[in-house]
């Protein structure tokens, strides 16, 4: 036996031991229960985990929108009706932040409204873009997709210290400036750019997983359709237009809801970056949810489930309405 | 060793119905071979008394104890896979003590089991190897070696060699055959394969739409077709089949007309229930013409395309009405296309069919 | 020499990218998406690698503006009759010639130096006349004094860290296998319903369950305690679905062989499909572990002692902590990204696969 082998054994009596305790206990419930019971003994652990970590607490959120106080534990709160979405909906002018008792929330509304669109649009363009790169037959196309992705597995808390680094005053980016005789800025201070820098952190972080899964699209089209247009003398411009993007719309698809859903949520990296700041400029929903259910005292676990209710439906409606017009598209 | 009972066997999966009901009784020792048409339910039945499926109704008796309860593993048969099932990440040695290991056998048992096992097909010096890393050949032995160390009543196989090209496959037949000899135990047995059936079995099965149509001994079912089907699935060329009506019955032969051909003198007894002028299917084995080449009162073929294979020649013609007609002479022919020749049914070498499609037995 | 080898390695580039396969020379656009993945490279690799360079970088040296490109420490000296060593300078002198100097302090413009050759006489000198002497310097006691510094915390952060990951996966594709087992290779009722259930919580954000989530925790007393992190995590959707997905390809006959072989129902998971879905099993593990590593708003929440921190929160929080301590903050972060960074570079296949097969995380 060789050594490799040996050691192959080795790892395999080790994983066998946890098979040893629950094999005498496993062939006991399959003596009992029977054969035709067994598919459940083998689901109960994950249905299980799913229902108390993913299914229950859909409900506990809706009682805790319906509720007050700031009492963790449903059983000691106290029904209130609808008055924390009265609360977040109260505004004597909706288009101005301002004049709402709850200002937070409408802004980090606007600002999710604002950065979603423009995130996942840069985003896909960009990817896209670099997935139609990395298709072609280039030199190197391993090593550069594996460049393009890699940020994907950096941590976001990873990601937004780097980038804190580039963009602080002395930081990288204002001594390229400065060597290059234009002029310093610190980034993150001023609304504007904070704002441009977070668009641009995430897409950086993100981009090269849907690189990856546009690529899979692209290269699953097969190149015959390509030689074909070839002899029917389409340039590359037209053989895109009319080929790949019309072929690749179900991935496109997958990826601008994926995205959408991701972009949504965006926290971690932003809450780093920028805590929400300059003042509230980056504060998107997710955060604002976490601050007032879990950083502001009291903790108002109530609102805080109202908002996410509310994220949550509009997500809902969204993809509903992303399948359909899909659907209805396919169907011509 | 075991005999085998289905009594009035049913199974439906959901509202389709693929076995309506079969009987059927195997002796011990016997080794008994499924046929029929692609589809017909010959798998579902292997399945079936194998324990991997459930009967909707019917009894399965294995030396007399029923069995439809019992789950597959302790019904004493095993089953050698079309597709062999060799547990790929298992070595050679592994997947033949793999079963043994799950019934606690010690461990100097299971070796020599597996080591007589190995012996007996010839698999020793493979048995570190992987199924990856084994040929066609060597990975029906193994199947069948898993089967043999598990020392079952009755070996169950599904069309085991339609894997394997020609020539390994007649020398796997070969050797199956010799394993129930040297074993003796009852096998049930399914291919698609006419020579395979024909030469291995004890007794035939043939099925369609999963009834029995016939249950005998190969050449009893290659003789006596109870029935049309039978006689068309039996038997390779295919036997002539020309429909027509008696116009004659006699003690020592009838007659037999068919539209725009001259009578057809059957020399030979035929069943009292058959009537003059009935409708009847005359069917003639491409090997029990006699033939001539010239007018001598026969049916004129007018001769196609000829296939010459050396020891045996094959005459595709047609019969004046389009009717096509395959004969067979041993040796080389030397007849060409565009030739005539002129064909009689020998004594009882034909059969005839009623409109029902049954024979009518003529001995 | 260097000229020598450069024009060498120019060439062979030039060669190596033109070399393509089919057709012979670079259309245009062969330049252009050269060029554009050229600067993908810089764009997405440089930040990295300039955080890693700085990581090695003194205080001093990462103090200065505009940075260095490469990590410097200045020189010093001891001279006699001062305690500490001294900043050596390279200085003008009035006449032209270039001395080496060391510095006692700076006046304003000014800056009193001496010749550590003969250290009784003081020399006034105007700084733009000095530069400091500087040489190459790894700054290897920012990852030192990371640990020191920390009292050894950084080590329980590490343990948490890995003991959430390694766990969490583990159990995560027993029970993800488990299920996916029982949802493709038995036919019952209710295992439609089941499947959708647990399809459909990937219809569910984990932010927008955040508060229920962190209550049923503490309903299970497991706030501020990994464990806390490590269940609400363990069955992924996206994990049953893959497995499911990949055992549909393995054929229900080696079942079949198996039961016929009596074993039991546990054996043939344990015994035949585990090791035959190992590829698909080795897909969900690296996502399990890349997304447990990475984890932060559940940790952030439920972890709520320093004790159970996991290093993303400490690296989160080390911000505040140490003020402007950015040596041991980039020491830090480098570190985290480290063992993904490894991971990543024997992995590149199977991730890249797992997700394009998918296009889930
Ligand atoms: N699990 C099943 N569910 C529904 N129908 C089935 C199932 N298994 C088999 N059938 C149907 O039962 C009929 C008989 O199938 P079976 O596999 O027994 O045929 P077979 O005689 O073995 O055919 P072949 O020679 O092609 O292997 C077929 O019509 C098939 O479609
Ligand atoms: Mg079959």
């Amino acid at each position: 036996m060789s050594a490799k082998s040996q050691v192959a054994h080795a790892a395999g009596q080790v994983a066998m031991f946890p098979a040893r305790a629950v094999e005498p206990l496993m062939s006991g419930l399959q003596r009992v229960l029977g054969i035709k019971r067994m598919p459940w003994v083998f689901l109960i652990p994950n249905l299980t985990a799913v229902v108390l970590f993913a299914l229950l607490p859909v409900f506990i959120n809706v009682f805790y929108s319906v509720s007050g106080s700031d009492r963790l534990f449903p059983w000691d709160r106290p029904f209130i009706g609808g008055a924390n979405y009265q609360t977040l909906f109260d505004c004597t002018n909706y288009l101005d932040p301002a004049t709402c008792s709850r200002d937070l929330f409408w802004r980090a509304l606007g600002n999710t409204m604002v950065f979603v669109p423009v995130q996942v649009t840069v985003m896909i363009t960009i990817a896209l873009l670099t997935a139609v790169c990395l298709n072609r037959e280039i030199r190197g196309r391993g090593f550069f997709r594996g460049i393009f992705f890699f940020p994907v597995m950096l941590s976001p808390v990873v990601v937004a210290l780097t980038w804190q680094w580039i963009l602080q005053r002395n930081g990288a980016l204002n001594g390229l400036l400065s060597a290059t005789g234009l002029p310093t800025l610190n980034w993150l201070v001023f609304p504007n750019t904070a704002f441009f820098w977070s668009v641009f952190v995430t897409v950086w972080a993100h981009m090269g997983f849907y690189t990856i899964i546009l690529l899979a699209g692209l290269q699953s089209i097969p190149r015959d359709v390509y030689e074909a247009a070839r002899m029917d003398s389409a340039t590359p411009w037209r053989s895109f237009t009319r080929i790949t993007l019309p072929l690749l719309k179900p991935v496109l698809l997958v990826v601008f809801i994926l995205a959408v859903i991701r972009s949504v949520q965006t926290f971690d990296e932003l809450y780093v970056l920028t805590g929400g700041g300059p003042g509230s400029a980056t504060m998107l929903m997710v955060q604002y949810i976490y601050e007032v259910g879990f950083a502001a005292q009291p903790r108002n676990f109530g609102l805080a489930a109202a908002a996410s209710l509310l994220l949550g439906l509009a997500l809902l409606v969204f993809t509903a309405i992303q399948m359909r017009i899909s659907r209805g598209g396919n169907n011509d | 060793m075991a005999n085998l009972v289905l009594d009035n066997v049913k199974k439906s999966f959901g509202a389709v119905e693929v076995i309506p009901g079969v009987d059927l009784d195997i002796k011990d020792g016997e080794f008994v071979v499924f046929v029929g048409p692609s589809g017909c339910g010959k798998s579902t039945l292997l399945r079936l008394i194998a324990g991997l499926e459930d009967v909707s109704d019917g009894d399965i008796r294995i030396d007399d104890d029923s069995v439809v309860n019992v789950p597959a593993a302790d019904r004493g048969v095993a089953m050698v896979f079309q597709s062999y099932a060799l547990y790929p990440h298992m070595t050679v040695r592994e997947n033949l003590s793999f079963g043994l290991e799950n019934i606690r056998m010690a461990k100097p048992e299971i070796e020599r089991r597996v080591g007589d096992a190995a012996r007996l097909l010839q698999i020793e010096q493979l048995l570190e190897r992987r199924p990856k890393q084994l040929s066609g050949g060597q990975r029906q032995r193994v199947a069948i070696g898993r089967a043999i160390t598990r020392d079952p009543k009755i070996f169950l196989f599904d069309e085991p060699l339609s894997n394997l090209d020609a020539e390994l496959r007649v020398l796997m037949r070969v050797e199956i055959t010799r394993l129930h000899e040297r074993l003796g135990n009852t096998m049930i047995y399914v291919t698609h394969d006419q020579i395979e059936a024909m030469t291995m079995a004890d007794k035939i099965v043939v099925l369609r739409g999963g009834i029995i149509e016939q249950y005998g001994a190969p050449l009893d079912l290659y003789n006596n077709p109870h029935n049309l089907f039978v006689a068309g699935f039996i038997g390779s060329p295919r036997m002539n089949f020309v429909e027509g009506k008696l116009t004659e019955i006699a003690e020592t032969g009838s007659t037999f007309e068919a539209p725009g051909l001259p009578p057809m003198q059957l020399p030979g007894k035929i069943a009292s229930t058959a009537k003059v002028g009935e409708a009847v299917t005359l069917g003639i084995r491409p090997e029990d013409f006699s033939v001539a080449r010239e007018e001598t009162g026969g049916w004129p073929v007018s001769i196609g395309v000829t296939e010459q294979y050396g020891a045996n020649s094959y005459l595709h013609g047609t019969l004046p009405g389009d009717i096509p007609v395959l004969i067979h002479e041993a040796g080389q022919s030397t007849a060409r296309r565009g030739d005539t020749l002129y064909v009689k049914a020998r004594e009882n070498h034909w059969h005839l069919f009623g409109a029902d499609g049954l024979a009518l037995a003529h001995r | 020499m260097t000229d020598l080898s450069m024009a060498k390695s120019g060439t062979s580039i030039r060669g190596f990218i033109s070399r393509r396969r089919g057709r012979k020379g670079l259309h245009w656009t062969d330049w252009l998406t050269y060029a554009y993945l050229v600067f993908g490279l810089l764009v997405m690799f440089v930040p990295v690698l300039w955080v890693v360079v700085s990581s090695f970088k003194t205080p001093a040296n990462l103090a200065e503006f505009p940075p260095t490109l490469v990590p410097f420490s200045s020189e010093t000296i001891m001279v006699e009759g001062y305690d500490e060593p001294l900043p050596l300078f390279d200085v003008v002198t009035e006449d032209g010639d270039t001395v080496q100097l060391a510095q006692l302090r700076r006046v304003g413009i000014q800056a009193q130096m001496v010749d550590p050759a003969n250290p009784d006489e003081r020399i006034v000198v105007p700084i733009e006349n000095a530069t400091p002497v500087r040489k190459f310097y790894l700054a290897f006691e920012n990852y030192s004094n990371l640990l020191s510094d920390t009292g050894g915390n950084i080590w329980r952060y590490v343990y948490n860290s890995l003991f959430i990951t390694v766990v969490a996966t583990l159990i995560t594709l027993v029970m993800n296998a488990m299920a996916a087992f029982a949802l493709s290779k038995y036919r019952f009722r209710g295992s439609n319903v089941a499947l959708v259930s647990i399809l459909a919580t990937l219809m569910i954000p984990a932010t927008v369950v955040l508060v229920p989530t962190y209550m049923i925790v503490a309903q299970l007393g497991l706030v501020a305690n990994l464990w806390g992190v490590i269940l609400p995590t363990v069955a992924t959707p996206t994990g049953v679905f893959l497995l499911r997905q990949y055992m549909l390809t393995i054929p229900d006959e080696l079942i079949e062989a198996a039961r016929m072989d009596h074993a039991s129902e546990w054996r043939i998971f344990w015994r035949i499909i585990l090791p035959l879905s190992s590829p698909a099993l080795a897909v969900v593990a690296i996502f399990s572990i890349l997304s447990r590593w990475n984890d932060f708003l559940l940790p952030l929440v439920v972890l709520t002692e320093r004790q159970s921190y996991t290093l993303q929160l400490a690296l989160a929080s080390f911000q505040t902590e140490y003020g402007i301590r950015y040596e041991l903050l980039l020491a830090m972060t480098t570190l985290t990204a480290l063992p993904l960074a490894c991971a990543f570079i024997f992995l590149q296949r199977y991730i890249t696969s797992g997700i394009a097969s998918t296009g889930i995380k």
